[in-house]
């Protein structure tokens, strides 16, 4: 009786098996891969502290879910030279069978734009699957920020800044162009380890100035605006369908950089300078962190990933989910991840000619 | 009040964050790691926890910590059996246990001497946990007002420490020290990006030396090396024998000693970068004063034990005050202490003022977890010492390859690189010639580790000043000289001057005789050589990044400057001065094996790896060291290498990790383990 019962059990087991890898086989059979037992290596070319370290680990095992099979996705750091030693490693990756991708950053694109020598990389050898956008704040000890009339920053132009960075060449050219452009004197002190450096500093009162990106402005900054010790400034903006910068979701009652600058005498939202700064804000922060699978990628490959992480966003609890880890910012695939990385990727001539003679001259950075 | 609205609920909420059985759970398993780790010869705090390392990224951060502060809490206890039945310091902290406690093994009194250890051990612990708690209260207040001159002040504190550390010639603890912050100054400069003693060219070293493999390589490996080369024999060791009631009642009658090291070992773990390896010769130095009979020390005086022993738990309680409250080193485990809880859940807790200010349940979480590991840790230590004695028992020969075997591992997780490996090899072949010839390895590694926060806390003062002056004169002078400041300066000045007059009598490592001129004299011509070209290599950033510049050129122009004045005495004095101390020539009875065939065999692991991969090498490296160099047989070896493998898997497989791959592996696609 016994032994009948588990015969009966194992049939129907191996019926409801057979049926399963059929049901995965129909999905994925002609126009995409089956990593069924395999292991997914998610190389992020950071620490274990970091925002992509935070933006990964949300996302692996919503694609192990997603993917065909179910493989196991690690995350796996590789920190050094800010992302370039993980992207150079990267590069001379070859194409297997898919269970490698990487995870890139804004400060793997700066260095990447600026023709850093260190840069072994190219961009348009990888496939890119999905693009994550984010967006920054600026904010001001309470007493500064009353000083701004309206949207209009021309009272501080007497004031003495100190903003604790981490680099000229980093994502702190965005924030640093922008309060340059207001006429704010703004002087850095480098030698920060991360952002949240930043905030300590700000917060022990030797920075009067400080950004940050969206997440961690919700998590940091967010109580001190509202014990009173901070003021928001602005946001960056994000960029609308045609490219332009409008509010950003995430802060739709702070004005945009492009609001406070057309406030401002003296400050231009058009003309070199501008699009100098447009240029490396829309490649900075509207597709800051993308995911990439190696060169020679096959299209089945990349088919297989796209449509994982269209499955990840029609989630029904995706929004509620991604909203408090990564914030309200658009997470494209397919020829919108394309459109993305090109903008992130590409800037007009004249707009880095700008930024390499302005670093120099300002900061003495060469970057040869 | 402050205390009774923000600090009672806080002790409360952290008591509530502990008493759950997951977390007493996780807190055992730590005690029970650092047991091994501390039982262990030539490993201490920081291999302990660099191998917890890895294991602590996203952790529930009270978990982490209990598996955490268990382990660093139970070495200073654990370390005792290594110290008393076999005479070898299980780590730095417990040196002086060894010089008591050892003849008292040897007249079959082990158990006495352990149990008096314990009991001081515990009582050192609690002693060190107690004034933590009060310490943070009280702190607190002004702890929060800490800008950068202050940290800056606190780090320079910490660096004047070097003084008290340099033993017997205080120019080389300087040397010593000033060498080691040249190594923390390799790579990317903090402020422009410079690179230091580096080329893009070679990438492993643009991001600087790591902590865990400059800790590893200065102390774990020079230790195993030199334990390795006399290959004690288990006959060594003697029964444990009863007393152990007795020993507890030594304490409890030498209980004001006991108070009075604790409160010295609290306050030597307080100061910024002092840490483990004085405070039991401070301690031993005091109980030997205060006793009357000074005839029987060093032939088994239980005071000896005790005041050691009070005083290296309690150490631990003061070297979390430095670090919990200011984010800066008590101590070389203490660094990748810190590290380890930036990984901790989401990253959101920072050691530091931010930790007191947002975290205040989670830093008394920590004090608590402290009084309880040493608790569970003496219990477990008692229950088990049958069992853990034995383990002592084991030849160094059969130990070895498997601590070498973990510091590797250890050391390779902080850079998935072959190159470290390589950089853990030199680092500690470094570590070798230092202690050989008596330059300071503590004063070293406290350069080490101040050395970034030194020239980071520099630049932006600096820099933040040079803004407030521009405001006003005053308002700089305020922001330089506030009170905190003034403070500061004096305990420095005071550290320094005491320092130098004690350091004398403190001999951190014990004594060495002194030998031939040639070879001190060729060590020290290297270190010139490499302080030479760093001074050259600095001078050559541009002006533009002069904020990388200064620091190094500063710090080697010092050392350069002690170096040379070593350099004209050693030209003037005879070789049995203490400027030739050469341990080859203490422990030329005790050696039965030679530094360079020791050597070879773990230069012999490099290179394999770098053909083969790591894992294939480390199995022709365990068998065949075990078969020829232990001297064991075939089976056994095959055994051993078997037993040694399957744990790199379990542990790498825990990790998801991969191991360095070798040439063969870029002509070849091999499965994981051997990718």
């Amino acid at each position: 009786m016994n032994l009948f019962k588990t015969t009966r059990r194992v049939a129907t087991g191996l019926v409801a098996a057979a049926a399963a890898s059929f049901a995965t086989q129909a999905v994925a059979g002609g126009h995409g891969i089956n990593l069924e037992g395999e292991t997914v290596e998610w190389v992020i070319p950071f620490s274990e502290t970091g925002g992509s370290a935070k933006w990964a680990n949300f996302y692996a095992p919503l694609l192990s879910e997603a993917l065909p099979g179910n493989p196991t996705v690690v995350v796996k750091f590789m920190p050094g030279a800010g992302s370039t030693k993980g992207a150079n490693w990267f590069q001379n990756q070859q194409y297997k069978d898919g269970t490698l991708i990487f995870g890139s950053s804004g400060s793997t694109q700066f260095p990447y734009l600026l023709d850093d020598p260190r840069v072994r990389y190219e961009y348009n050898d990888w496939n890119v699957v999905l693009a994550s956008g984010t967006g920054g704040v600026a904010y001001l000890p309470p007493d500064l920020a009353a000083m701004m009339d309206g949207h209009d920053a021309s009272a501080l132009k007497d004031t003495d800044f100190i903003y604790g960075s981490q680099g000229a060449t980093r994502l702190d050219l965005v924030p640093l162009l922008a309060w340059e452009m207001l006429g704010l004197n703004v002087e850095p002190v480098f030698g920060i380890k991360g952002r949240g450096d930043g905030r300590l500093m700000f917060e022990r009162g030797e920075a009067n100035i400080d950004y940050q990106t969206s997440s961690s402005y919700l998590k940091g900054v967010t109580p001190l605006v509202e014990a009173g010790t901070a003021v928001a400034m602005m946001s960056w903006g994000a960029l609308d369908a045609d490219g332009n910068i409008v509010r950003d979701p995430t802060f739709p009652d702070m004005p945009t950089f492009k609001e406070v600058c057309d406030a401002t005498p003296g400050c231009e939202t058009s003309g070199e300078q501008w699009d100098a700064w447009k240029a490396f804000f829309v490649a900075g922060f509207p597709a800051q962190k993308m995911v990439f699978l190696p060169a020679g990628a096959s299209n089945d490959a990349i088919v297989t990933y796209t449509q994982a992480f269209e499955a990840v966003k029609a989630r029904a609890d995706f929004a509620e989910i991604s909203a408090g880890r990564l914030g309200v910012y658009p997470q494209m695939t397919g020829g919108e991840a394309t459109g993305a990385l090109a903008s992130a990727t590409q800037v007009p001539e004249e707009a880095k000619a700008f930024v390499v003679n302005w670093l120099s001259d300002r900061y003495g950075v060469s970057l040869n | 009040m402050e205390f009774v609205s923000v600090a009672l609920p806080a002790l409360g909420d952290a008591a509530g964050l502990i008493l759950q059985p997951i977390v007493l759970g996780y807190l055992v398993l730590g005690v029970v790691m650092g047991l091994c780790i501390g039982v262990f010869p030539g490993l201490g705090g920081i291999a302990g926890l660099s191998l917890l390392l890895p294991f602590m990224f996203g952790m529930d951060p009270v978990l982490g910590l209990a598996l955490m502060i268990g382990m660093v809490a139970v070495v200073p206890t654990s370390d005792t059996f290594a110290s008393v039945l076999m005479g070898i310091p299980g780590s730095s902290a417990s040196q002086a246990t060894v010089l008591d406690g050892f003849p008292m093994a040897k007249r079959g009194e082990a158990a006495r001497a352990l149990s008096a250890a314990f009991a001081s051990s515990l009582f050192g612990g609690l002693v060190g946990a107690t004034f933590l708690t009060v310490f943070i209260l009280v702190a607190r207040p002004i702890v929060l007002e800490f800008r950068t001159p202050e940290l800056l002040m606190i780090t320079v504190f910490g660096l004047s420490m070097v003084g008290i550390l340099a033993g017997r010639v205080a120019l080389k603890g300087i040397a010593a020290a000033g060498l080691g912050m040249m190594i923390g100054t390799i790579g990317e400069g903090d402020s422009s990006g410079e690179l230091r003693m580096a080329t893009y060219d070679m990438p492993y070293l643009v991001d600087g030396l790591k902590l865990v493999i400059v800790g590893l390589g200065i102390f774990a490996i020079p230790e195993i090396v030199a334990l390795l080369r006399q290959d004690r024999a288990i006959a060594d060791r003697k029964p444990l024998g009863g007393g152990w009631m007795t020993g507890v009642r030594d304490w409890f009658a030498n209980i004001w000693l006991s108070v009075r090291c604790s409160i010295i070992g609290v306050i030597v773990g307080v100061i910024p970068g002092l840490g483990g390896s004085v405070v039991d010769w401070i301690a031993y130095g005091h109980s030997v004063q205060t006793t009357k009979d000074k005839s029987k020390f060093g032939s088994g005086e239980i005071r000896g034990v005790i005041g050691p022993e009070s005083s290296n738990n309690a150490k631990e309680g003061g070297g979390l005050v430095p670090t919990l409250l200011f984010g800066i080193p008590g101590s070389g485990s203490m660094a990748i202490f810190i590290g380890a809880i930036a990984l901790l859940g989401s990253g959101n807790i920072e050691v530091g003022p931010s930790m007191l200010k947002n975290n205040l349940d989670i830093t008394y979480a920590i004090v608590w977890l402290l009084a309880l590991a040493n608790v569970v840790g003496t219990l477990i230590c008692i229950a088990a010492s049958g069992g853990i004695a034995r383990l002592t028992t084991i030849p160094f020969a059969l130990l070895a390859p498997f601590l070498f075997m973990i510091i590797s591992f250890a050391a390779f997780q902080s850079g998935q690189d072959l190159m470290d490996l390589v950089a853990l090899f030199a680092i500690g072949f470094l570590g070798i010639m230092m202690r050989r010839f008596d330059w300071s390895r503590p004063a070293f590694l406290i350069g080490f580790v101040l050395s970034n926060p030194a020239e980071t806390y520099a630049n932006q003062a600096v820099q933040i000043a040079q803004s407030r002056f521009r405001k006003g004169f005053e308002e700089g002078i305020d922001y330089i000289f506030s009170p905190i400041v003034i403070v500061l300066i004096i305990i420095t000045l005071l550290s320094v001057i005491i320092g130098l007059r004690q350091a004398k009598t403190i001999m951190a490592e014990g004594a060495v005789e002194s030998g031939a001129k040639r070879a001190p004299l060729i060590f020290l011509l290297v270190v010139l050589a490499y302080l030479l070209v760093a001074f050259t290599n600095a001078a050559m950033i541009p002006d533009y990044a002069a904020a990388d510049r200064v620091f190094p050129r500063f710090v080697s122009g010092v050392a350069i400057v002690c170096v040379v004045i070593l350099l004209v005495q050693m030209m003037m004095r005879p070789e049995t001065h203490a400027l030739f101390a050469d341990r080859e020539t203490t422990e030329a009875e005790a050696n039965a094996h030679g530094l360079w065939s020791t050597l070879a065999w773990f230069a012999g692991l490099l290179i394999l790896t770098s053909l083969i991969g790591f894992i294939l090498a480390l199995a022709i490296f365990l068998f065949a060291f075990i078969r020829f160099r232990a001297g064991k047989s075939l089976g056994f070896a095959a055994l051993y290498t078997a037993a040694g493998i399957a744990f790199m898997l379990f542990m790498a497989g825990l990790l998801n990790r991969d191991f360095p791959p070798g040439l063969l592996q870029s002509y070849m696609d091999l499965p994981w383990p051997l990718t």
